[in-house]
């Protein structure tokens, strides 16, 4: 799994950091969304997909995701 | 209820869609079918109101997702072809062209419409701002015009209005509040709301109505509003809120009020739910129905209405969210304050432009503003997890 964000479309809703804070955190200044790991290990890959089915912003993606 | 063979999704914008996609993500194998009333593939709305408004994107930009995700989720797309009539026994929908779909869960994600001003049908010049359709009619009136009255002091209204500032035109608002959004988010956020927008050269007209539109020729000239002023405009922008699309439940026999009238799982009847902004469900925690009409919840409800048709058995419990942006702002509030809230600074300087505020009430937090903070108010979110996902005590009368 590779994961993307898209900074121009990010709302700084956080709910990313609510549901895989070791994945994504926010910027201190405008929230903007800062990836802290794109390729995670397994077991935190149902986290990820959910952060990237709720993001209200859709500006997560998730690529060579099985 | 085993899990069913064939669910069908009337609605096919972000909570349609992202039930469909939870459906999969679960585990679902069995058929999907999204009926959608408009013709376009699912497009996100918060940008109608902001980036495809002022163009800084194209509207291809709002899709949400590409052709190839569609494709892999496995599932009949039926397009431009509106829900016309629910029969709840036996589970299916026809539609508007005469298709008839059964299917043994049906899922209802038709969403709200824009509420138009007494006049405005057949009125050139008078804009709402629903769908995607609408947004780029409104560009192409904005890009003419030099005047523009938006009617509606709600978060539709502040943000079009900045939009519409930030695009040069002069820009008027008009509504009942004292100042933007003060049902909303009480009067100390509205207040700043109402001092961002005049600094901003934006015109407010608080405490009124409109009285009529004005118009020549068929065109729309301006505004009179109940205080007897007029406004000039050569574009009007009807803000003025949203009814759920429920028309085509009537006599369906489901429960209608505001909304499609939903158990603690957001279910309608038995094999029949709702979700996203037409679905008015029992939430738990506030011990009361309650209709979002918010981006996240489309999502989030989508999770949990997908859940429960596996049959999760879970009650929908979410701390609502939305944001809002207006001018350099961005608002992000979590929770449902209300007007009535004491409020509290909690972080940052409201005189430095940065601030946090907590709403309280009779039970204590109940919600949190970031006013360009969007981190900091995230983590003070936490605060009001307990009043939200914990299912009310009855009190005593």
């Amino acid at each position: 799994m590779k994961i993307t964000v898209e900074e121009e479309k990010c709302c700084g809703a956080g709910q990313c950091v609510l549901i895989a804070p070791e994945v994504f955190d926010q910027r201190e200044d405008d929230g903007i969304v800062v990836l802290l790991d794109a390729e995670p290990p397994a077991e935190r890959h149902d986290a990820v997909r959910e952060s990237a089915d709720v993001c209200p912003a859709a500006a997560i993606h998730l690529d060579g995701d099985e | 209820m085993n899990a069913p063979g064939h669910v069908l999704v009337v609605g096919a914008s972000a909570a349609g869609l992202s039930t469909a996609e939870a459906l999969r993500r679960k585990g679902f194998g069995g058929r999907l079918t999204l009926i959608g009333a408009e013709p376009e593939p699912p497009y996100d709305r918060p940008p109608l109101s902001k980036q495809v408004l002022s163009g800084a994107w194209e509207p291809t930009r709002a899709q949400l997702r590409t052709k190839e995700v569609l494709d892999a989720l496995d599932a009949e797309f039926l397009l431009g072809d509106p829900a016309a009539a629910l029969d709840v026994e036996r589970r299916s929908v026809s539609t508007a062209s005469g298709t008839t779909v059964s299917a043994d869960a049906v899922v209802v994600a038709t969403g709200i419409t824009a509420r138009t001003l007494p006049g405005q049908s057949g009125l050139r010049g008078v804009h709402v701002v629903r769908t995607v359709a609408d947004s780029l009619a409104l560009r192409s009136a904005l890009l003419k015009a030099r005047r523009v009255v938006v009617v509606g002091d709600g978060v539709l209204g502040a943000e079009t209005a900045a939009t519409a500032r930030l695009m040069g035109l002069e820009v008027c608002v008009v509504g009942p509040q004292p100042a933007p959004m003060t049902g909303q988010l009480g009067p100390f956020v509205a207040g700043h709301l109402a001092a961002l927008h005049t600094g901003n050269g934006v015109g407010l007209r608080t405490g009124v109505l409109l009285d009529a539109l004005l118009s020549q020729d068929g065109a729309v000239t301006g505004v009179r509003l109940s205080d007897g002023e007029e406004v000039a405009a050569d574009v009007v922008v009807a803000a003025i809120g949203c009814s759920p699309c429920t028309d085509w439940l009537a006599g369906s026999g489901l429960d209608l009020d505001d909304g499609v009238v939903c158990d603690a799982h957001c279910r309608a009847a038995e094999g029949v739910w709702a979700v996203g902004d037409v679905a008015r469900w029992h939430h738990q925690g506030l011990g009361r129905l309650l209709r979002l009409e918010n981006r996240t919840n489309a999502t989030e409800q989508a999770l949990a209405v997908a859940g429960n048709i596996l049959g999760e058995d879970r009650p929908y419990l979410p701390v609502p969210y939305f944001w809002s942006d207006q001018f350099d702002v961005r608002l992000q509030v979590f929770g449902v304050p209300s007007a009535e809230n004491t409020v509290e600074v909690v972080e940052g300087d409201p005189a430095e432009g940065r601030f946090v505020v907590r709403y309280d009430g009779p039970r204590g937090p109940v919600g949190v503003l970031g006013w360009r903070m969007p981190k900091q108010a995230r983590l003070h979110r936490a605060g009001l997890v307990d009043h939200y996902t914990q299912p009310l005590e009855p009190t005593a009368p």
